[in-house]
């Protein structure tokens, strides 16, 4: 049977069952339950908790234990992302594979602490320094929370990169049933990279992401962008909901996402030809699904909780050939169905 | 049913959070689509506490319920800051114990329970909100109406589920608040 479950604590849940017993993190609103959950569940699984001195020290102990080849994951809200960014950098620098899980709340600067999506960019473009990538998940409800989870870690393992899981402070609050998936399940990669022990039966593994060589440095990054390239051929998804004849088709992801259904609805009800993407992975962005779109339909609003950072990557998606046009909420203020499908209403006329 | 959007508030520990629990987890075993969303923050350290709840046959779109159908008002300042944004013809439930103001609309089925007086004088201290979960009930839940989706055994599970193992002991506390609140006013 299905249990009613926080996001936070779903989260959490799902990622022990995903083989992650080792968890590294800070307390901050609105992603404390998930961290809260993980310090009752660890030990009854002889796992990890530990709460760092600080998110810098959190990450980097991520890396560590990423390093020696297990499953590692860290969790905060989104000034401690910022701490975070640079222990990030360095894991895609040195080719480490972890989760790191973003609930985001209002911003810049300490901002509040009420649910938004304005760290769009920092998840998608520029988290930490220098020319690198990471995945980038975006649940909108409990459920896909968990099911995204597990796909993070194993996608993060296959292509040795950092997983993001970009969820929100709504999306952490709220309770939705979910069912859990069985636990231990099975990791698909064999890293022979990690530097663990190996009774001197083979070459010593480095995990490094210092290069003062240019050439080398440039090499590595090469390489790294030849998997970008495969990860943005192979990994995006996104969701289509009554997109076929639709004239106008709205563009929102996670908790936005839910409220751009809720108009969808409303002005289906009434006859209107509209429809939603929900982009799934931010990075790499469901670039196919928003061309072929474009294809067929006239216009596209983009919905989020911030002021319009997802704009970009939909109008490069579809070459500018349609009007893309923008309504958001920030700052921890969520918009209502009404107030989306007024400014629907409104781009229709 | 139609889509059930409710709100539940009171200011923090008079149990606002775990009534929209018991009527989410009523849901839940009905298998409906449901979505719980409390306030959190500072908002709930002293001042208000209220929490959205959602059940309905669709998927549930924002969680965020900005028009509730049921609103359950346990102190004044929620009763005020709610009140103009309940859909006409919503149900609305007040701790009339609590809430000396009557509604002014007159476009809404108000019911005035007494539930902290109740609670105080049965010896169930703390337990004027499910007091007002089984007055809820009674007159939404498991009527016969637009808005009734479970039977009292639902519901009776739903508490069964909610009241954590290590305060077992409660559990008959909840069920006798939730059959006073539901036989009241009848």
């Amino acid at each position: 049977m299905k249990v009613l479950m926080k996001g936070n604590e779903a989260l959490a849940e799902a990622a022990i069952r995903a083989g992650c017993h080792h968890f590294f993190g800070y307390p901050i609103t609105p992603q404390t339950e998930l961290a809260a959950y993980m310090a009752k569940r660890m030990p009854k699984v002889n796992g990890t908790y530990l709460q760092a001195e600080s998110e810098i020290a959190a990450i980097n102990m991520v890396l560590g234990a990423s390093a020696a080849g297990i499953r590692a994951m860290t969790s905060s809200s989104s000034p401690g992302i910022s701490l975070k960014s640079e222990g990030i950098s360095y894991m895609a620098g040195s080719d480490l594979p972890a989760l790191i899980i973003n609930v985001q709340r209002g911003g810049p600067g300490l901002g509040g602490i009420q649910p938004s999506q304005s760290d769009y960019w920092q998840a998608t473009k520029a988290g930490g320094h220098g020319d690198y990538q990471i995945l980038v998940f975006a649940p909108s409800t409990v459920q896909e929370m968990v099911d995204l989870v597990s796909d993070a870690f194993d996608l993060a393992d296959q292509y040795r990169i950092p997983s993001m899981i970009l969820a929100d402070g709504m999306l952490g609050q709220m309770m939705e049933p979910v069912e859990l998936p069985e636990e231990g399940a099975k990791q698909p990669v064999e890293k022979t990279w990690a530097a663990c022990g190996h009774e001197n039966k083979r070459e010593h593994n480095i995990i490094n992401s210092l290069y003062l060589t240019p050439d080398k440095l440039e090499s590595l990054v090469l390489e790294r962008y030849e998997r970008y390239e495969i990860i943005k051929k192979k990994e995006q998804r996104a969701e289509e909901y009554l997109t076929d004849d639709a004239e106008l088709i709205v563009v929102a992801y996670g908790a936005s996402a839910r409220v751009a259904r809720s108009a969808v609805n409303k002005l289906r009800e009434q006859g209107q030809k509209v429809g939603l993407i929900r982009p799934i992975t931010l990075w790499p962005f469901p670039v196919d699904t928003l061309k072929k779109a474009a294809a067929h339909t006239k216009q596209m609003l983009v919905v989020e909780m911030s002021m319009g950072q997802m704009v970009d990557d939909v109008k490069l998606s579809v070459d500018c050939k349609i009007p893309v046009s923008f309504y958001g909420r920030t700052g921890g203020m969520i918009p209502t169905p009404a107030d989306v499908q007024a400014e629907i209403e409104k781009l229709l006329k | 049913m139609k889509n059930l959007n409710m709100i539940f508030a009171g200011f923090g520990g008079q149990g606002v959070l775990f009534a929209g629990k018991v009527a989410a987890y009523a849901g839940l075993i009905e298998n409906k689509e449901i979505s719980w969303l409390p306030s959190y923050g500072p908002e709930m350290r002293g001042g208000t506490a209220n929490c959205s709840v959602c059940i309905s046959d669709e998927p549930i779109g924002s969680p965020l319920v900005t028009t509730p159908n049921v609103l359950v008002a346990m102190n004044l300042p929620s009763l005020d800051k709610f009140i103009n944004t309940v859909e006409p013809g919503g149900t609305v439930l007040i701790d009339s114990s609590l809430i000396d103001k009557k509604v002014e609309r007159i476009d809404l089925s108000v019911h005035y329970v007494p539930a902290s007086a109740i609670a105080e004088e049965k010896g169930l201290k703390g337990l004027a909100n499910m007091i007002l979960v089984g007055k809820l009930f009674h007159e939404v839940c498991a009527a016969n109406g637009d808005f009734g989706f479970c039977t009292r055994e639902t519901l009776d599970q739903a508490i069964q589920k909610c009241v954590p193992a290590r305060k077992a002991e409660m559990l008959d506390f909840n069920r006798q608040a939730v059959e006073l609140g539901a036989a009241c006013g009848i």
